[in-house]
């Protein structure tokens, strides 16, 4: 595990923070005078996984960089929310591009601050998984090869919820927006479609790749701090529920990503220069279906009768991610 | 104005959208009722002198714990520990040791001289307390620190009740004992030794209002024919005895009758004291017997046979006579007519005791039913002023009950003193383990206290259990849940997506900003304690 166990401090690693260790030992979140890069009165939904999300990773690049870096913001979500104009929430240096076009501005900004010799400036583009994994794809694609100075942060709520719940390459397997509707044999979005935007950017073979979730802070920053140790492209793809895409409990936000996670559904995993170096194992395995029923884009799974046979096709995929990147460990 | 290149506007803060006005819950910090509180016969605040051991302030843990029950290294020792039992943690691995902690904070202040003073000021009212055992001590206790002059008599000539000459030394050594009584001793509680109240009337005049717990000593009898050369004891006095370093002779061969706690005090003191065969002859079955299930382990494992379902129908001439028997539709033992002999030297009596009350004779409006003092909700009997508590009135008759009545009944003789009325504060919601977000809590397995071999057991009077060490205490007292009272992990102030919980600073726990709290809930889904809950706004 790259991230130190903390054993026996009554929660152990798994809270935000703990009175009982010592305050470097914290996670940036707990610490009182964190820099709260997105600060509050944006107008993200209640719940809002992207907003915590972003609030999680760009505080620890922050942190990890003494509050030298100059964010790049893809159009979606994440821009409207925070930067109605004439306001916005973000408290670092920021910069909105268009939808398609984050990664290429961040290599832009990259080559910049090197053309000015300030190489202690380090750079982060981010952006939603449409900006990321479907428009903006080219670009970082790009940015990737030509391993630009980079860390790319995609926020990954698998959908574009900003115009309305679209399907995108990152949109699961059966579940409903509103362009791949429960309707017809085959409900919600076909099987076989999508990406792994994760395992593309790891084929670029670039110098750090990682997937994180919101429901594991203390990974989450580790990650981004690890990430910021290198030079050249860097991604890290951040699994983020939506409340209002996956039809869930505003409450519910953290317990999905959880569940994504413990299902095996979503593989929390980091690698090095194309490797995978270390895999998130999971703790208390859960059933597809657990994480499924939290979700209202899954709803026609468990009508009358229910869908076991669509159910079962998800636990497979589950079941191949345990196997492919060896989410248990062998005593179960 | 000045701007820089390109810049037309003013940065503008979204600080300036208040978003709280989106909310139609909020969030609310609240304090639960948690399950070892709540089953504490003595009324401790368990979770809350944990949290304080949980951070290895010894010394604070163990302040809040006096401020309800001045015996920490006894009750560490002889608690039945009914907080474990409704431990929710028991629900996730094991129970936290709680009691383990508790005789390492007693023990820890016995070694550090950690004293209680005596803060409030004199009241000028004196009361009189009657048995020097575990309720009159909690009682004098509470009293003298609530400002009012204390004498503690008994007939005994030393304190302690039945802490001293009923549980014997394996149990509750004597040093430790001596040590904690000693303590309420030195913060002013006056004690009279050897003289036994006759005539409480009389005594009346001297005192404001009177405490009496004289506990439960006389044993209760059964009619056992039996011949000349029969040996029969009463086990509390043969316990007594034993206390007072004038073991009784018993033989090699003990048969004890009984199946409370008292009789397999007396096998296994009948062990210690050379027999070599100890029996146990009970009229019903294992499960039904009053004994505490580690008792009765702890028996058996020092060799104590056990005779469910039997009576005894005659002793005599070393030998005993068993009758089986059987449960009927109401669980009631029926006899069978099959009868077994057994070898005994020795036949104790563990029948259960009763309370000795001649001392109430001629006090008006006292009411004694089934040979236990009625008294109200506030400890008091019939007759003004007099309060009664421990073995002498109805509960269940362990230390920590009366140490609870000793507690309860000095709050009411307080108010009473005074001319008002104590009313308990209303309990909070409980803090049930559906509460709790146990995602959180780490894999930690419970922590065991060493304990003496058998064959040391059966042939000393050396204490059984061990106690913790300061690591293993440490561990053990962070294995609690904190359930429904915030520990401050800092989670609801980490996952909050709009940085609407303020974070006050160490032991001062968090506050929610509702200009831009939205109501999501996040930061009562995710508290491990289940300390936040969700109240609808007023619309």
């Amino acid at each position: 595990m790259p991230v130190q166990e903390i054993k026996f401090y009554q929660t152990g690693s798994l809270v935000v923070g703990n009175r009982l260790l010592d305050p470097e030992r914290r996670t940036v979140q707990a610490d009182p005078g964190r820099p709260n890069t997105l600060t509050s009165g944006h107008r993200a939904c209640q719940g809002c996984g992207e907003a915590l999300g972003a609030r999680y990773a760009v505080d620890a690049a922050h942190r990890a960089t003494g509050g030298r870096i100059v964010v790049v913001n893809a159009t979606g979500c994440l821009e409207v929310f925070s930067t109605p104009y004439p306001e916005t929430s973000w408290r670092v240096a920021w910069l909105h591009s268009l939808f398609g076009n984050a990664p290429a501005v961040a290599t832009g900004v990259a080559a910049a601050l090197k053309v000015k010799g300030r190489t202690d400036v380090r750079v982060v583009g981010q952006g939603g998984d449409g900006g990321t994994v479907d428009i903006g794809f080219a670009c970082l694609s790009g940015m990737f090869e030509r391993n630009d100075d980079v860390l790319y942060i995609c926020y990954d709520n698998q959908a574009y919820m900003n115009t309305g719940v679209q399907r995108s390459g990152a949109t699961p397997p059966a579940a409903r927006t509103a362009t791949t509707q429960a309707v017809g044999p085959e409900p919600g979005n076909p099987f076989g479609q999508g990406k792994n935007a994760a395992l593309i950017a790891m084929a670029h073979e670039i110098p750090y790749v990682a997937t994180a979730t919101v429901a594991d802070l203390r990974d989450l920053e580790y990650k981004v701090h690890r990430a910021m140790e290198f030079r050249g492209a860097r991604y890290l793809h951040v699994l983020v529920p939506c409340p209002l895409g996956w039809a869930t409990a505003s409450s519910d936000t953290i317990r999905v990503a959880r569940l994504a996670k413990e299902s095996g559904l979503f593989p929390v995993f980091e690698a090095e220069h194309g490797e995978i170096t270390a895999v998130s194992k999971i703790r208390r395995k859960v059933p597809v279906e657990e994480y499924l029923r939290a979700q209202g884009r899954y709803a026609h799974l468990f009508g009358d009768p229910p869908r076991t046979d669509v159910i079962a096709a998800l636990q497979a995929l589950a079941d191949r991610n345990i196997r492919r990147f060896g989410l248990l460990d062998e005593e179960g | 104005m000045d701007r820089p290149f390109a810049i037309t506007l003013e940065v503008g803060s979204s600080l300036a959208n208040k978003t709280g006005a989106w909310r139609t819950e909020r969030p609310v910090y609240l304090d639960r009722f948690p399950p070892c509180n709540q089953n504490c016969p003595a009324g401790e605040n368990v979770q809350g002198w944990l949290y304080h051991a949980e951070s290895g302030d010894y010394e604070t843990a163990w302040r809040i714990l006096v401020d309800d029950n001045p015996f920490p290294a006894v009750m560490g020792r002889v608690c039945y520990h009914p907080c474990q039992t409704a431990c929710n943690r028991g629900r996730l691995d094991e129970a936290v040791g709680i009691n383990a902690v508790e005789r390492f904070l007693g023990d820890e202040a016995l070694r550090r001289g950690w004293t209680v003073p005596v803060e409030a000021e004199p009241s000028g009212k004196r009361v009189l307390v009657v048995g020097a055992g575990p309720a009159g001590l909690s009682a004098a206790y509470h009293l003298v620190r609530l400002g009012h002059e204390v004498t503690v008599v008994d007939s005994a000539e030393e304190p302690g009740g039945m802490m001293r000459y009923g549980i014997p030394r394996y149990r509750l050594p004597r040093d430790v004992l001596a040590a904690e009584i000693q303590r309420i001793l030195d913060m002013g509680v006056r004690f009279e030794a050897g003289r036994t109240v006759t005539d409480l009337r009389a005594e009346m005049e001297r005192y404001d209002a009177a405490f009496l717990a004289v506990g439960a000593h006389v044993a209760r009898r059964a009619y056992i024919p039996a011949g000349d050369s029969a040996r029969i004891l009463d086990a509390i006095k043969m316990l007594r005895d034993t206390a007072e370093a004038e073991p009784p002779q018993i033989g090699r061969r003990v048969v004890v009758y009984g199946g409370g706690n008292t009789a397999m005090d007396a096998a296994r003191t009948a062990r210690r004291l050379g027999a070599t065969d100890a029996v146990v002859v009970y009229r019903r079955t294992k499960d039904r017997m009053p004994a505490h299930e580690s008792e009765v382990a702890d028996a058996e494992a020092e060799g104590v046979r056990m005779k469910w379902l039997s009576t005894i129908a005659r002793a005599d001439g070393g030998k005993v006579l068993i009758e089986r028997m059987r449960l009927d539709e109401t669980g009631f033992p029926q006899p069978t007519g099959e009868y077994e002999e057994l070898d005994a030297d020795t036949v104790v009596l563990a029948l259960g005791q009763e309370p000795d009350l001649a001392l109430l004779e001629g006090l008006p409006g006292v009411e004694i039913d089934k040979g236990v003092v009625r008294v109200g909700p506030n400890m008091m009997t019939g007759y003004p002023g007099v309060f009664a508590g421990g073995d002498m009135v109805p509960s269940d008759r362990t230390v920590t009950v009366a140490i609870g009545h000793g507690k309860l009944a000095a709050r009411h003789i307080d108010a009473w003193l005074r001319g008002t009325q104590y009313t308990p504060p209303p309990p909070p919601p409980p803090a049930t383990y559906d509460r709790l977000n146990t995602w959180y809590y780490s894999d930690a397995p419970a922590q065991l206290r060493p304990r003496l071999e058998v064959a040391r057991r059966i042939t000393t009077f050396d204490e059984v259990e061990g106690g913790l060490d300061e690591s293993t205490a440490l561990f053990e007292a962070r294995r609690c849940l904190s359930c429904g009272n915030c520990f401050e992990c800092d989670n609801c102030y980490g996952v909050c997506p709009d940085n609407a919980v303020i974070k006050l600073g160490p032991g001062r726990r968090f506050m929610i900003d509702y200009d831009y709290c939205k109501g999501c809930g996040l930061c009562a889904a995710e508290c491990p304690a289940g300390a936040i809950t969700m109240v609808p706004e007023e619309t």
